[in-house]
Formats: C-alpha cells, sequence, structure tokens
C-alpha cells in the first residue's frame, strides 16, 4: 500500500494524540464531479419523468396561459442531456484519468481473486463473515452493481434520445444516432415501457446505494461518504504495526 | 387485357383537358410534399410511361383496406383504379371471377415480368403448411410467394401485411405472419393502419406509378411522407398537452371541451400515421377530433398491448400482467424492505458484537 500516507502527530485541544489514520486519493476531482451532477439529474429526470408518464392533475383555464406538461418535458429533456453530457466526460477522464476512475467500466471477470472477492462480499452482506476487507477503490461485489447501475444509465440515454428523436424529427441527430433502438422494438410504446423499467431499476440502485454507503462508513470502518466529496478514502482503524 | 396505354391517354379520352391534366400533377405533387419540377416530371411520367399492371391479392384480411381505398376523396378510387394505374386482379372487386381470373394472374406474371406491382392486402398464415388461408385451391403462402417472384416491388396493405395485426396477436394459432419475414427478396413498402387512410393509399399507389420507383421508406420500411410524424405531433388538442390539461373521466367537463386524450390512453404519442394531418372520409374527421383517443392501430403488435385506455403498458414477459409502476413499486417496496431488515440486523450484530467484546 504505497499510496497509503499516515497522519502522524495530529493532537487534539486536550492534548491527546490522535489515532493514526491511513487515507488515499481515490476519486478524483472530475469523478465527484460527475457524481453529483449524475445524482442531481437523476433527481430531476426520475420526477419529471414519472409525471411525463402519470400526468399531474389537469390545470384549469385557458390552454394558451399554460405550459405545465411543457415545462415538465423541458426540465426532462434538460437534465437528459446535461447527464449524458456529463457520462461523456466521465468516459473520457475514464481514458485519463487514474485507475480508479476506470474500475465501474469493466468486470474483471477473468480474476480468479476479484471473483472470490464478489462472493466474499456476498458473504459479508449475509452476515456470514464477522470481519469486511477493505478496498481501496469498490469491493468487487460493489463493483458489479456499480458496473450494472452504468449498463442501465447507457441504456437509459440510449432509449432517451432515442424517445426524443421521436419528436426532433426523422432528419435529426437523434434520429440517426439512436433511431436503431426502434429495429429492435418497431413500437415506440415498448421502448416507453423499458425506458420507464429502466427508471424503476435506478431507483432500487439509490435505494441500496445509499444504504450501503452510510452501513459500509460505519460497520466497515472506512469513509465512503465523505469520500465521494474530498476524493480521500480514510480507513479508521490504526495501520497495521 | 386492355392495350398499354398512359395515364394521360387514356383521362384525354375521358374527356379531361390538359389544362386540368397539369393542375392534377401540381396538386398531386404538392400532396406528396415535392416541389414544381416534381409537377413537371410528373407531367411527363404520366404522358409517356405506360400504365403500371397492379395485382393485388388478399390473404387473412378483413377487406377494410379495399374498403378504405374504394372511399379515397382526393384522387377519386375510380380514377385511380379506371385510369392512372391498371388494376388488373383484384378478386373482391373484378368481375372476372374462377379460372379466368387466375388465368390474369398468370398472364401478368410473364407478359409483364418485373414490371409490375404487387399489392397485398392481409398476411399468409404459415402453420400447417398455410392450410387456414386457401385462395384459389391453393395455400395463399404458395399464391404469394409465386406473383412475388416477377414482381417489380410489393406494397404491404395495412396492419395485417405490414406487423400480422389481430390474427397474430398471442397466441397466434395460424402463425399470420407479415409480408416482410415471408419474401426476403423484393422492395416492400408498408402502408399500415387498420385499415391505411384511403389518400395515404391512392397517394403512394400514385407515386410509385408516376415515378416508377418507391417512396422514401423509413427505418420500418414506411413512406417517409405518410408516416414521419407520429399523430401527438400534429394533433389539434396538442396544446392541451402542453398545457397539462387532461381529460381525467370520460364525459368530464374536459372531454366536452375537447382538452387532450392522454390520461385516457390515447396511443397518439407512439403511433405514425398521418391521421392528425389527412384526417378520414375526405377530411371530416379522425379518432381523436371524435373524442375518442388514438389506439394505434397503425404500430406493431397493437393488439398485444395492454388495454386502448391505458397509458402504461402492461408487461407480460415476466408471466404477470402489470404496468411499468406497479413492477417499479413492487420491486422498490421489496428492496426497500430488505434494507430496512438488513439495517436492523446489522445494528443487532453490531450492539451484540460489543457486549460479547
Amino acid at each position: 500500500m504505497t499510496e497509503a500516507t499516515q497522519v502522524h502527530g495530529v493532537l487534539d485541544s486536550h492534548g491527546e494524540k490522535a489515532a493514526e489514520l491511513q487515507s488515499v486519493y481515490v476519486y478524483e476531482a472530475p469523478v465527484r464531479l460527475w457524481h453529483w451532477i449524475n445524482a442531481a439529474a437523476i433527481v430531476v429526470l426520475a420526477t419529471t419523468g414519472y409525471f411525463i408518464a402519470s400526468p399531474l392533475p389537469s390545470t384549469p383555464g385557458e390552454a394558451s396561459s399554460q405550459y405545465l406538461m411543457g415545462y415538465i418535458r423541458f426540465a426532462h429533456f434538460s437534465a437528459g442531456y446535461v447527464l449524458a453530457v456529463a457520462l461523456l466526460m466521465r468516459l473520457y477522464w475514464a481514458l485519463v484519468g487514474n485507475d480508479h476512475a476506470r474500475q465501474i467500466f469493466y468486470l474483471p471477470v477473468w480474476d480468479r481473486k476479484w471473483l472470490w472477492g464478489v462472493l466474499y462480499e456476498a458473504r459479508w452482506y449475509s452476515f456470514l463473515v464477522k470481519q469486511p476487507k477493505k478496498y481501496i477503490g469498490h469491493n468487487p461485489l460493489g463493483h458489479l452493481v456499480m458496473h450494472l447501475f452504468m449498463l442501465n444509465l447507457a441504456f437509459l440515454v440510449v432509449t432517451g434520445f432515442a424517445l426524443y428523436s421521436e419528436g426532433a424529427g426523422r432528419d435529426s441527430w437523434q434520429h440517426e444516432l439512436f433511431g436503431w433502438v426502434f429495429w429492435i422494438w418497431p413500437n415506440s410504446q415498448d421502448v416507453h415501457t423499458w425506458h420507464h423499467l429502466a427508471m424503476w431499476g435506478v431507483i432500487l440502485f439509490v435505494i441500496i446505494h445509499i444504504y450501503t454507503a452510510v452501513r459500509e462508513d460505519i460497520v466497515s470502518r472506512q469513509s465512503l461518504i465523505s469520500s465521494m466529496i474530498s476524493g480521500e478514502r480514510v480507513f479508521r482503524d490504526e495501520a497495521d504495526k | 387485357m386492355a392495350a398499354i396505354e398512359t395515364f394521360y391517354d387514356v383521362i384525354r379520352r375521358q374527356g379531361v383537358t390538359r389544362r386540368s391534366f397539369t393542375k392534377f400533377c401540381s396538386l398531386t405533387a404538392a400532396s406528396l410534399g415535392l416541389g414544381q419540377t416534381a409537377a413537371m416530371q410528373m407531367a411527363h411520367a404520366l404522358e409517356t410511361n405506360p400504365r403500371i399492371p397492379v395485382i393485388w391479392m388478399h390473404g387473412l384480411e378483413c377487406t377494410c383496406c379495399s374498403e378504405s381505398f374504394i372511399r379515397s376523396a382526393h384522387p377519386l378510387a375510380k380514377d385511380v383504379v379506371l385510369s392512372m394505374i391498371s388494376l388488373d386482379y383484384d378478386d373482391t372487386i373484378m368481375a372476372a371471377a374462377g379460372h379466368q381470373a387466375e388465368a390474369i394472374l398468370e398472364e401478368t406474371k410473364e407478359k409483364y415480368k418485373g414490371k409490375y406491382i404487387l399489392a397485398v392486402e392481409g398476411n399468409p398464415p404459415l402453420n400447417e403448411g398455410g392450410m387456414f388461408c386457401i385462395d384459389g385451391g391453393k395455400p395463399f403462402v404458395e399464391k404469394l410467394k409465386w406473383m412475388a417472384e416477377d414482381a417489380m416491388a410489393i406494397i404491404a396493405w395495412g396492419a395485417c401485411a405490414s406487423w400480422g395485426c389481430v390474427q397474430a396477436a398471442k397466441p397466434n394459432p395460424t402463425q399470420a405472419t407479415p409480408i416482410d419475414k415471408v419474401i426476403k427478396d423484393k422492395p416492400i413498402i408498408k402502408v399500415p393502419g387498420c385499415p391505411p387512410i384511403a389518400e395515404v393509399m391512392t397517394g403512394v399507389v400514385t407515386y410509385v406509378t408516376t415515378f416508377g420507383k418507391l417512396p422514401e421508406l423509413d427505418r420500418q420500411g414506411r413512406p417517409k411522407m405518410f408516416y414521419s410524424q407520429r399523430i401527438h405531433d400534429k394533433c389539434y388538442r396538442r396544446p392541451h398537452f402542453d398545457a397539462g390539461q387532461f381529460v381525467e373521466e370520460w364525459d368530464d367537463e374536459a372531454a366536452r371541451k375537447g382538452h387532450c386524450l392522454y390520461k385516457m390512453g390515447c396511443k397518439g404519442p407512439t403511433t405514425y400515421n398521418a391521421c392528425s394531418t389527412v384526417r378520414w372520409n375526405g377530411g371530416v374527421s379522425f379518432p381523436i377530433q371524435s373524442g375518442h383517443g388514438c389506439i394505434g392501430c397503425s404500430e406493431e403488435d397493437f393488439w398485444d398491448k395492454g388495454s386502448f385506455y391505458d397509458r402504461l403498458t402492461k408487461i407480460q414477459q415476466f408471466g404477470i400482467e402489470h404496468n411499468a409502476d406497479e413492477v417499479g413499486l413492487a420491486a422498490a417496496a421489496v428492496v426497500g424492505g430488505a434494507v430496512a431488515v438488513h439495517a436492523g440486523v446489522t445494528a443487532v450484530k453490531r450492539i451484540t458484537a460489543k457486549h460479547e467484546g
């Protein structure tokens, strides 16, 4: 663990010496920025997307003085663009960033140790082993789930642009690039359904993601929540001496 | 069979003036979304090209396409049938019958090899060797393949020929199959709808017979000029959709005011057709205008997408019948519950571990 730095000689106001902690810089600034932009975009997209499929109660008055669905759809499409552009930036950073920036884009299925790690973590979450392993990046099971989430996200972007191209028109670049989705599902009603189901996939992921981040931050004695703000992963147990 | 003459010859013989003829060319060019030069090309083609023979065959279908076609207001079906195209065979509206009628098929196939248009209404059932649709003593699928061999192009009329329609709906006992899944080596133009709009049908035939080629098609093989936009994109109730004004139940105030039918399961936002622009019966009305949502009849497998009155499609893939929200909410409840239990177990474990330590 050559990257690890030890915190020497930190004192508190009573003169008591702090424990020596190990911390590693894991998440570079573009990764953290992407995480929060992505999170915000997903909140907007899921909310507005739900109201596009199941609209709010009707508005009164003249149609010309209202634009509620228009605004909801505008917010959905804007947030969709933000998410897509951020995802492109994130892909670029996977190429030029550090090793941890690449992690969630592939699964090392050829690595027996990683496969063993997936099983070990599954047993840890099933309360079958007493101590978790500590990982600098994602633990193998988390890695697997993150990868599935990224595939789900890519699916949402592709189907989202395909659906957007229906309004943008047959001559639009969106239709050029994403119209092939209608090869797979000629009736766009199906594309709507899958887009909708994938949204629920994201919601399931968010529930598990937030729960495990909080839980592991406490139970596994390593920072997860603050890591996505500072980029540092702090291991709370003292270094082996 | 009549001697080969041009469209122009026929209408001049019928007493139509040259002035009316050029007017017709301009109007038709405009309705096909083409420019002024196309009108001249069209006039030239109609004056010089021999009329293209059209063979119109019927498989598993309900004849609603034919019913629609003969109600075309512009151009009148009479003109299309009698003048513009040489409709040599259509077993429902032709005078000949029996062996006399079947002889026309052989004659056309031989005489106009690679030059005739094969228009197919309905589709062939493939189960039991095609025995569910016998036409002229033979399974329809054989007749279709035989006539398709020497056709220039095939027009697949309606949802049956394009997608399969009701006879192909689950569980599809006769294995009714759309034309493009049976004939692979010919250009096929899909004109979906149940039935397609009459003016769309005559527009397509006019284009093919005047220019001798198929109009530009989209990825699904439908003519772009009529199927590149959704009902929703040109719906006259669209302002109410954008404003968020919906009919919430049949016969409420919003229904009487003609607000958007989205919440009543209107399939306009996922249906590609020209109903909201061309309309029906000579431009009189179309389903949404009469107060009922679009049922998406020109879309693939529209019978198998759940109720005509639900926005969210029922999902049958997992052996259940619920919409995406019901599936998603159930999954979220399960996962949320599991997380709560897991958190509880974690807390208990930590407390007991501390006592032990």
